[in-house]
């Protein structure tokens, strides 16, 4: 599957994370800002390349701003902007 | 046991991964009047996740999806039904063949899962005038449909009235909602009091609807289901009572008398029933040995 648009989805509210993903040609190129990086930001990084596969996505950007958000959210987040920026 | 259903809206990540923790018996996952079009997507897929990753502590799942006039309703079943929701909501059900669709779209996608059929039950949520008047078609029109809800807000407004706290224009729709749904064998739910500032407002509200026969209310607060809970709660008094009901009849079994009397009043089927039900109730609330043994 390919990203062909810019997308976003989710908030910078508390518990949620806000995630934008854009058409890229070199793999999967993550960018996270997190209040919890230093502890879970392998992780993040990690689930977000687990979902985009999972979505068969295998070349994008994807900028994460994660505001404390657990993980069923921030998959949910990134499967909604993976939806929307394949043109769905 | 369900007294109160809590409504958490479906976009909203912080109350929707603490909804198991707020007391409520079901929690009611809103796709539809709290989420904003363009946010319907990702609200779906945020649903869909937390009903597979968390623990939301026993508290029954119940997904309200839009109704079947948009373009909504299938997209949300597609992104639900995999999880096996207990209870779909349907919103603005206004008769029988509302039902009858929305049935049919639960009953393919329970067959390409392999669910056993009415696995997933149905709750239309009546909250037109035509609902109202159609209620117990509704309420009868498939063995999905497990219980009847009132929504008042949108009722008032399709009646052209104000919403008090009195509650005096919506009297005749929860004397007739309740009809219908006790005529069909179905619970029946309250709709939910909208001020959450009012402690003693919610209260009366919620004692008024437990006197009319409603099996439990919706709240759009978590500061409402503690009281909402406790209303439909059988009282200690009324638990200790039913425990004597059965006992009396226990009792005239082995003596072999046919009229049982209790107090000076007649045991007959309905106070049995009625016993029945609280000591099961208050069995689930774990309290029924207790308060039995009670001085």
């Amino acid at each position: 599957m390919e990203i062909i648009k810019r997308a976003i989805a989710g908030t910078l509210e508390s518990s949620d994370a806000y995630v934008e993903i854009e058409p890229g040609d070199s793999g999967i190129r993550c960018e996270l800002e997190s209040v919890v990086e230093q502890q879970f930001g392998d992780s993040i990084r990690r689930l977000a390349e687990e979902v985009l596969a999972d979505c068969g996505v295998k070349n994008a950007n994807i900028r994460i701003t994660d505001r404390g958000a657990l993980e069923c959210v921030i998959r949910a987040r990134i499967e909604a902007a993976v939806m929307r920026g394949k043109g769905e | 046991m369900r007294r109160s259903m809590l409504f958490i809206p479906g976009n909203t990540p912080n109350l929707l991964i603490n909804g198991g923790f707020l007391g409520a018996d079901a929690l009611i996952f809103d796709l539809e009047d709290a989420v904003s079009p363009d946010e319907k997507d990702a609200a779906r897929i945020l649903v869909r996740n937390i009903m597979k990753y968390m623990d939301l502590r026993g508290c029954e799942t119940i997904v309200r999806i839009n109704s079947i006039d948009t373009d909504y309703w299938k997209a949300d079943l597609e992104q639900i039904m995999p999880r096996k929701p207990g209870w779909i909501m349907l919103p603005k059900t206004g008769c029988a063949a509302d039902v009858l669709t929305a049935d049919a779209e639960i009953s393919r996608w329970e067959e390409r899962l392999g669910m056993e059929p009415n696995t997933v039950r149905l709750m239309p949520l009546i909250e037109t005038a035509l609902g109202v008047e159609n209620a117990f078609a509704i309420a009868s029109a498939s063995k999905r449909v497990g219980a009847i809800f009132l929504g008042a807000e949108d009722l008032t407004a399709d009646l052209r009235c104000k919403r008090t706290k009195g509650g005096a224009e919506i009297d005749y729709a929860r004397s007739r909602m309740v009809m219908a749904a006790r005529a069909a064998e179905v619970d029946v739910y309250d709709t939910p009091f909208t001020d959450v500032n009012d402690d003693e407002g919610i209260r009366t509200d919620a004692e008024y609807a437990k006197s009319l026969g409603f099996t439990g209310k919706a709240s759009i607060s978590p500061r409402h289901v503690g009281v909402i809970n406790e209303v439909f709660s059988p009282s200690m008094k009324d638990i200790k009572y039913a425990y004597e009901v059965m006992d009396a009849i226990r009792l005239a079994h082995e003596q072999g008398r046919g009229a049982i009397a209790l107090h000076g009043k007649m045991i007959d089927a309905p106070i049995v029933a009625r016993a029945q039900q609280t000591i099961a109730m208050a069995e689930e609330m774990g309290v029924g040995k207790a308060v039995q043994h009670e001085e």
